[in-house]
């Protein structure tokens, strides 16, 4: 199950995150998760938002550069142990993870870990061979 | 179309003959009646009657800008205030302006030369012209006006500003030709298509653009985004304003009109007159001005001008688009660097907004030069490894295109000024003082 994600292009210039924070909070679009790349020139923010195609649009119209891609969500116990169990399987299958990040589940002692890999449908069937349940989007937009 | 046969399309014996008539008779009159001219003259030990052939010409003194400013504002004028109709000034972007006076012949000679280079964008009587070249002192908004009334076209003064307001008459009064910087046209065809309007719907033709430089890149960009032929026009306040010289539909260098400004390219550094198809910088005298006479104008534009015959059957010579200018040419670490080379690299990659603007630092003792270009959803990705090859795709294209490493940024989309005149390219921060 894939999940869609939205990444924003965001230059290294004071108040540019705000900016586009301030856009989805004027559009009512609540943000689940989110993780900022950065370099010394730019960033990238990535977040999964229940609207994806929403905020790509209210985004848009206000000049940024937005992407819409994969990525893939899984829960894990919210305790030592818990994401290594999952890297685990993916070093073992040689699964390459270009980033991810994780926040945590208000209403359960569960945290949600994002990933992507290089190849995005290796990595949902290595991580569904290790027994590893990985989130619908519905699951993720109802937490 | 050819809008006055007889002239465009002169022998080049009779040419000849009219060009030494009238520089004799220039000569003359800015001899006796501007002073500038008087001194400089006597300064080098010459008499207007010392010009017996056209070559003779090199033995004047050149005008520059420097000597137009300290003439400021009247100095140059060689008729009396009665005979002045209209003046206008230069931009003044690199200093003081420098001001044009015109009499009723002059302006006539203006529309006249506006005339022609309307024609070779194939404008006739029933052409709607879409002006957006700014009204005022500037003289781009007035040559292109007075042009289309000679024709008998119809022309909208709209001038610069208002873009929406532009799109909508563009639409609404079905315009077939568009006048204004090439930078402006670029930029009306990015609202155009912001606005989901169909480019096939719309009656556009052709657009003569100048008051800027740009390249045979930018033109392929404007003509596919618009529709259109795109034409390079070219003028400057000091000889006249715009209609110095027009691209004809070959697209193969400017027609200068010869019977009116009489074109040289010299060595900007020996200052001497070079051959045919070597490049320089351009050198103009006016061969009928009556308001403001001007002897061998250093333009600090570079050109070279080609005489080999042109397929639209015009005799007139033609010169290059201008590659650059003796004084916005950027040395970076000593090597020579023009904003249109950079312009060319740009737009050589797909997908690329050709947006930018060049800034230069000198940091400790090295200059360092930053493209700032504007990002697009099709170079972007969500992966920083992604952005970064891009970043390295684009400043390997510019140091092929210039020979010099450079660093580029990324910037939002249209977070670059945008401007309705001459886009503003370089930012120069070294200090050189």
């Amino acid at each position: 199950m894939k999940l869609k994600q939205i990444s924003i292009f965001l230059e290294n210039k004071k108040g540019r995150l705000k900016k586009a924070i301030n856009i989805l909070f004027q559009a009512d679009i609540n943000i689940r998760a989110l993780s900022i790349a950065d370099t010394a020139d730019f960033g990238i923010l990535r977040l999964i938002v229940p609207h994806t195609d929403e905020a790509k649009k209210v985004l848009e119209e206000n000049n940024f550069v937005v992407k819409v891609n994969e990525v893939i969500a899984v829960e894990v116990p919210d305790q030592p142990g818990g994401l290594d169990g999952i890297l685990g399987v993916l070093t073992e299958s040689d699964t390459n993870v270009e980033y991810i990040y994780a926040f945590v589940e208000k209403n359960s002692d569960n945290a949600v870990v994002v990933i992507r890999t290089e190849d995005i449908d290796e990595g949902i069937k290595v991580l569904e061979e290790g027994n590893i349940h990985i989130l619908s989007s519905e699951e993720v937009n109802l937490l | 179309m050819i809008w006055n046969k007889e002239a465009e399309c002169m022998s080049s014996e009779g040419k000849k003959e009219i060009q030494l008539e009238r520089l004799q008779e220039i000569v003359k009159k800015a001899y006796e009646n501007v002073p500038y001219y008087k001194k400089r003259l006597d300064e080098h030990d010459i008499k207007p009657e010392d010009i017996k052939n056209l070559k003779d010409l090199e033995k004047l003194p050149f005008t520059t800008k420097t000597d137009l400013r300290d003439a400021y504002p009247f100095g140059m004028f060689a008729v009396s205030d009665d005979e002045i109709i209209e003046v206008h000034t230069s931009s003044g972007t690199t200093g003081k302006p420098t001001v044009s006076g015109y009499t009723q012949k002059d302006i006539e000679i203006w529309g006249e030369v506006m005339a022609r280079a309307l024609s070779m964008a194939e404008a006739g009587r029933s052409d709607r012209i879409q002006n957006c070249y700014g009204y005022g002192l500037f003289t781009g908004g007035l040559g292109v006006h007075y042009g289309t009334q000679k024709i008998g076209a119809t022309v909208i003064p709209i001038s610069a500003g208002n873009t929406n307001r532009q799109i909508e008459i563009i639409n609404d009064f079905e315009t077939s030709i568009l006048t204004c910087t090439p930078s402006y046209a670029l930029y009306l065809a990015e609202v155009l298509e912001k606005q989901g309007i169909d480019i096939e719907k719309l009656n556009l033709k052709a657009g003569v653009f100048g008051a800027e430089m740009w390249t045979e890149e930018m033109r392929a960009e404007i003509e596919k985004r618009l529709g259109i032929d795109a034409l390079n026009i070219y003028g400057l306040t000091e000889i006249i304003g715009p209609g110095v010289a027009q691209e004809c539909m070959e697209k193969n260098g400017l027609h200068i009109f010869e019977d009116h400004f009489y074109p040289e390219i010299i060595d900007p550094k020996t200052k001497e007159t070079l051959e045919e198809g070597e490049k320089g910088e351009l050198v103009l005298t006016t061969l009928t001005r009556e308001g403001m006479p001007i002897i061998r104008f250093r333009t600090k534009d570079i050109t070279a001008l080609r005489r080999e015959k042109c397929g639209c059957g015009r005799t007139l010579v033609r010169m290059d688009r201008i590659t650059g200018r003796t004084d916005d040419m950027l040395k970076i670490r000593g090597v020579i660097v023009f904003p249109s080379q950079i312009e060319r690299a740009l737009l050589k990659i797909k997908d690329l907004h050709p947006q930018y603007q060049i800034i230069v630092t000198r940091p400790e003792h090295l200059d360092e030069l930053e493209v700032q270009v504007e990002a697009s959803p099709a170079l972007f990705s969500d992966e920083v490894k992604h952005v970064e090859e891009v970043k390295k795709m684009i400043e390997k294209q510019i140091h092929s295109e210039i020979g010099l490493r450079v660093n580029v940024s990324l910037v939002e989309p249209e977070s670059l000024p945008r401007s309705e005149g001459k886009a503003i390219r370089v930012i120069d921060q070294r200090n050189f003082e």
